[in-house]
């Protein structure tokens, strides 16, 4: 096994690529997209500290692949909402670009 | 790395060079021997003899997204059931149970976009 | 080297190119494609992990199920005609604030003590996993397909045609 830290740096930069995505992006799908690299860099630091720091037998026991099964289930049904929230923008403003999104900005 | 890991995800390594080279292979194949000849028909998207009309990028229609959400969830569902085929003969009932209200729980949905004609093709 | 570096490397650059070309691609069919490759990446980082019934689950809902309908979705919402711009005004702060954020998280993990990787890891078994997310984890669990049902249920509300609305 190598050391944890080439798993922690390499979620970091994935992390920090998605943040980048998510600030600099208008296209809300594109944005959207950015946000599952932010949960993958996520996933990556859940299962590697789950595989590298729990001991066996505990009550925590693959509490990291729990986690992420989960995040993977949720991240999955937020898609599904927020992709349906999108495709109901795009039919009444027939557009995707979140800086054309404010009718309701002060 | 144990052993036996290793050795088993050998196999796939090694079936996903093959798969990857077949197909680069295919590719390097037509590239060499098919015959070429450059023209502005090649660049539209039916080669079918009668001009296109509209653009080539087909817009789909909203409710087709319906079954593509309906795909996901059930997909999902389908992850779930593989690691309780694993063990629901070996570990009671109520594990079976947990499954059957899980189910349910998603077969209310089917229900609803039923009910609801989400999944009439018109 | 061993040989675990060498295809960490390697899964690690693919994970890092595929999602360098999702947030800087100029063509959306390119990034949701350059997503795709970042995603089999880390499912074969999952796998260099001991992780195998995740990269299962990455395989097939990430790989499958969410690009299908990324994808979808681009195709449901053509964008106008010609070069459409794809990023914001607030690019180069985002950059600057995203790189800031890699130098803080890339210090802290060099600087922390972390303990020494284990020599001889037990392979996690399939039916392990199984009974501590059935057993321990049984309320999550049904919580999940609640949440499922309200995301499927609220899609469907969402996306269908409202009354009078053509269809």
């Amino acid at each position: 096994m190598i050391n944890i830290e080439y798993y922690l740096v390499l979620s970091a930069a994935i992390f920090c690529i998605g943040v980048y995505g998510v600030l600099a992006r208008r296209n809300a799908i594109l944005i959207l997209m950015s946000i599952e690299l932010m949960l993958q860099a996520v996933n990556i630091n859940l299962i590697a500290f789950s595989t590298y720091l729990i001991p066996k037998g505990e009550l925590e026991e693959h509490l990291g692949f729990i986690f992420a099964i989960f995040v993977i289930t949720i991240a999955a049904a937020e898609v599904g909402l927020a992709l349906g929230i999108i495709l109901r923008l795009y039919r009444n403003r027939a557009s995707v670009n979140v800086d054309e999104v404010n009718l309701m900005k002060w | 790395m144990p052993e036996q890991y290793s050795l088993e995800y050998t196999a796939v390594l090694i079936i996903t060079i093959a798969g990857i080279g077949m197909v680069l292979a295919a590719f390097f194949a037509s590239m060499i021997l098919a015959p070429r000849s450059k023209s502005e028909a090649k660049q539209i998207p039916y080669e079918c003899g009668i001009p296109p009309t509209g653009q080539f990028w087909a817009q789909l229609h909203l409710r087709y997204y319906i079954f593509a959400i309906l795909f996901l969830i059930f997909d999902i569902e389908a992850i779930f059931l593989f690691p309780w085929a694993i063990i629901f003969r070996s570990s009671g009932a109520v594990i079976f149970y947990e499954m059957v209200l899980f189910i349910a729980i998603l077969f209310f949905g089917l229900v609803y976009s039923w009910k609801k004609g989400a999944l009439r093709w018109r | 080297m061993t040989t675990v570096l060498v295809f960490f490397f390697i899964l690690g650059g693919m994970a890092l190119l595929g999602s360098v070309g999702t947030v800087a691609s100029r063509n959306v069919v390119h990034a949701a494609l350059s997503l795709v490759l970042a995603l089999l990446a880390v499912a074969g980082l999952f796998i260099l992990l001991l992780a195998e019934f995740l990269a299962i689950v990455q395989v097939l809902i990430y790989g499958g199920a969410i690009t299908i309908i990324l994808l979808f979705a681009l195709m449901l919402t053509r964008t106008r005609e010609g070069p459409v711009r794809l990023d914001n005004a607030q690019r180069r702060f985002a950059l600057i604030g995203a790189g800031a954020a890699f130098a803080v998280l890339t210090v802290v993990i060099m600087v922390s003590d972390w303990p020494a990787p284990i020599d001889n890891p037990v392979r996690p078994g399939f039916s392990r996993i199984s009974e501590v997310l059935f057993q321990q984890w049984a309320i999550p669990f049904e919580a999940a397909s609640l949440v499922l049902l309200v995301a499927l249920i609220g899609a469907i509300v969402i996306s269908r045609p409202e009354k009078g609305e053509r269809d």
